[in-house]
């Protein structure tokens, strides 16, 4: 009996240091880097400034993931700088924003995302709500509020056309309430996509002198990207590419060394990529150690964060995604200042979700615009709205949309270049070389895209 | 193709094989079918990751370490929640889910839920007949079958493997003739955690950490055991190479439909039960063994 409370009592303290050290040490190498102060802490004058009520706005998004962390940072951001200014000016009356943190953990379980977004709204009835992240619990979580609440809710996250599409041209009167910041729908991402790998393409065509590349598809198995995978292989041939093949791994797989060979076996100089989920990064380091000789371009959201290049041990250098912002991107003059601004709170590039920040300014501009709280009023100010953003100008579309195109917002194309993330797209894009052929786009700052090394070694070869 | 498959299924197949065999080891030595086994797995891959980039441990420390604190926790689980209703297999089962998922919290409290990356223990990688293979996936093979083999010559050629095998065969005869059953179970427990750790501290490099990475690997790991047969070593290394092969043919033959590889196995091995419902190695009726 004594040697066994001796071996627990052993294995007790064992576990405690073993925990204790664990809690007490930082475990993310990537929040060592940058001290961070949490912006709770930051701002102080909101204690000092009187408000007569607030605006609540509920934040739904997979909090512990870093999508969710995005998405209620940037709203934070913008929380802190609002209230800090004064608060929103609604008729007499001066209100602060307030934020409802929505732990939906949409990744791992869509429906129950579904009871915690009615939740929050019988719960702590919010104003109007911000975020969602992927389609497959987006969809019936924007129909419970639009349809049962008649909450406005700005999405933040979800690309797939139809959570507008098919909706709000159809039955305005159910859905207007619901409207798109970030990021740009679907069939906008495959055009900026396309226009990135026509970049990639020339690089291919200029230095390896191979005219008609070939392109296979690594897309992972989501609703989100059905219409990026059906439409992209037409595309191909009217840029001069050769369609090889498509591979599409589960969003979540852990390896895909077998797809890539696949990849590899099939001869393909680019590899077009359509990646939300953690798949991007076995991808990337299993990509970059095995040297696959094929130029990665598309969207892999997991390439979009600073925490990408040590997860996959710097192999995943020179992979080339799509995101909202770039740190060297003058996208509008408001793109730096927010781009470190961010940084300097969360010690983190912000990502396409983190523009939770502009959903929070323009529905407390379109309040205060209308002087009312009253949704209907609000809704009418937000399809006015006329905003100078980090990512661009933004105005909805008749859907309710985030416009796309020149002078809107464009997105950006960003490659990992020597372990930093730099915007490459748009470098010199000719939107309409028929009808406009002086007008190029191009913001200060992007640098040119650069073929992987060991793909130029491995064809030149 | 025909060498990739070989050596891709290959490869995947020794890690299924040894995630199969620790949960086939306990199963058959103490009737406890331990759902948290690839708990135990995730478990390691995180104490890795932490020792060696947080603690900035060396691997040579931080894998051993890893190994050892985590079999720690599974003989102290065992004693703490298994032991003690052992006779109970469901209710020990249903302790089993609720161990991983106390597990699955603890890491999203500590480590959150982002996607995380191990460094490479050796980088780079070799090319025979074209095939692409990393040093890191070679280095897990090799400890991979080194370690089935130690885990063999302990069951063959030791007492403690005479002991946990005749438990194995017949707990009540096992402990007519002196031996102490529940000692036995504690020491199959600990090999069989060991197990899937080695395989979690291996692979953390090749994976993504997150913490419901243990999820799809219990699934695999069923149905490998139950293809192979409940409780049979043998069983869980052939079946665990048949859903490995079957996986990777999928991803070649059809690559369009290459996230269906897990589904296409898993009803490979219905068929495979309608026709032999023990399994492959299996036994007919509980009376048999």
């Amino acid at each position: 009996m004594k040697r066994k409370l001796f071996f627990f009592a052993v294995l007790f303290l064992a576990l405690a240091l073993v925990f204790g050290v664990m809690g007490c040490a930082p475990v993310d190498p990537v929040d060592d880097e940058e001290e961070v102060t949490p912006p709770d802490e930051e701002v102080d004058d909101e204690d000092v400034l009187e408000f007569d009520g607030e605006i609540k706005i509920a934040v739904t998004g997979p909090m512990t993931n870093i999508q969710g962390e995005m998405m209620w940072w940037g709203a934070e951001m913008a929380r802190d700088e609002i209230n800090a200014a004064g608060g929103v000016i609604i008729g007499d009356e001066t209100y602060s924003v307030s934020l409802i943190q929505v732990e939906t953990d949409e990744i791992m379980d869509p429906l129950g995302a579904v009871s915690a977004v009615e939740n929050v709204i019988i719960s702590e009835d919010p104003h109007f709500l911000i975020g969602g992240f992927r389609t497959e619990a987006v969809m019936p979580y924007t129909d419970l509020v639009a349809r049962d609440y008649q909450k406005i809710f700005v999405i933040c996250g979800a690309a797939t056309n139809e959570l507008l599409e098919g909706r709000i041209d159809e039955d305005y009167d159910t859905w207007k309430y619901l409207f798109r910041v970030t990021p740009i729908k679907s069939t906008d991402l495959v055009t900026v996509t396309i226009l990135m790998l026509n970049d990639v393409a020339m690089a291919v065509r200029e230095e390896l002198g191979i005219a008609q590349p070939k392109v296979a598809i690594l897309a992972e198995a989501l609703e989100w990207n059905e219409a990026l995978v059906q439409m992209a292989p037409q595309i191909f041939p009217t840029l001069g590419l050769e369609f090889v093949g498509t591979f599409r791994p589960s969003a979540t797989a852990s390896d895909v060394t077998t797809e890539l060979r696949g990849i590899e076996a099939s001869g393909a100089h680019i590899i077009y990529t359509i990646m939300s989920g953690p798949v991007g990064i076995p991808f990337g380091k299993q990509w970059g150690e095995l040297e696959i000789p094929a130029a990665p371009v598309g969207i892999n959201v997991e390439a979009q964060k600073s925490g990408y290049y040590p997860a996959t041990d710097g192999f995943g250098d020179y992979d080339y995604t799509l995101n909202t912002f770039a740190k060297n991107a003058e996208i509008t003059e408001e793109t730096i200042p927010f781009m470190e601004q961010f940084v300097d709170l969360f010690g983190q590039l912000p990502n396409y979700n983190a523009d939770t920040y502009s959903a929070v300014y323009i529905l407390a501009e379109a309040a205060e615009r209308a002087g009312t709280l009253d949704t209907d009023a609000v809704i009418e100010e937000m399809e006015n709205t006329e905003r100078i953003g980090a990512a661009g100008r933004l105005v909805f579309d008749e859907n309710h949309d985030v416009v796309w195109g020149p002078g809107y917002v464009t997105a950006v194309g960003i490659q990992w270049q020597d372990g930093e993330l730099l915007g490459a797209w748009p470098y010199e894009w000719y939107p309409d070389p028929e009808n406009a052929p002086d007008l190029v786009v191009g913001y200060d700052g992007i640098v040119p895209y650069q073929l992987p090394p060991h793909v130029l070694e491995q064809w030149r070869e | 193709m025909l060498s990739d498959i070989l050596v891709y299924g290959l490869m995947n197949g020794a890690v299924y094989a040894m995630l199969a065999v620790g949960f086939s080891l306990i199963f058959g030595a103490a009737r406890i079918i331990n759902l948290a086994h690839t708990a135990f797995f995730m478990l390691a891959a995180y104490a890795v990751f932490y020792l060696g980039f947080s603690m900035a441990l060396h691997p040579v420390i931080a894998i051993p370490l890893a190994i050892l604190i985590v079999v720690l926790v599974g003989v102290f689980v065992y004693y703490v929640f298994m032991e003690p209703i052992r006779e109970h297999e469901t209710a020990v089962l249903i302790i089993t889910v609720a161990v991983a998922l106390v597990f699955q919290e603890v890491i999203l409290i500590v480590f959150g839920g982002h996607y995380r990356g191990v460094s490479n223990i050796v980088s780079g990688y070799v090319s025979p007949m074209g095939i692409r293979i990393s040093y890191q996936y070679l280095l897990t093979m090799g400890v991979v079958s080194f370690s089935l083999l130690a885990v063999w010559l302990v069951l063959m050629k030791t007492r403690l493997g005479v002991a946990i095998r005749s438990s194995a065969q017949d707990r009540e005869i096992a402990n007519l003739m002196g031996m102490n059953v529940a000692r036995i179970a504690a020491a199959t427990m600990a090999i069989s955690v060991a197990l899937a750790a080695i395989a979690g501290v291996m692979v953390a490099p090749l994976y993504t950490l997150e913490p419901h990475m243990w999820l799809d690997p219990l699934v695999l790991v069923l149905a490998i055991v139950i293809l192979g047969g409940l409780g049979s070593i043998k069983g869980s290394f052939i079946g665990a190479l048949i859903l490995a092969f079957i996986e990777v043919i999928v991803v070649f033959t059809m690559p369009g439909g290459a996230f269906l590889k897990v589904a296409i196995a898993l009803a490979i091995m219905l068929v495979i039960l309608v026709v032999r419902p023990e399994g492959l190695y299996g036994v007919y009726l509980e009376g048999e063994r």
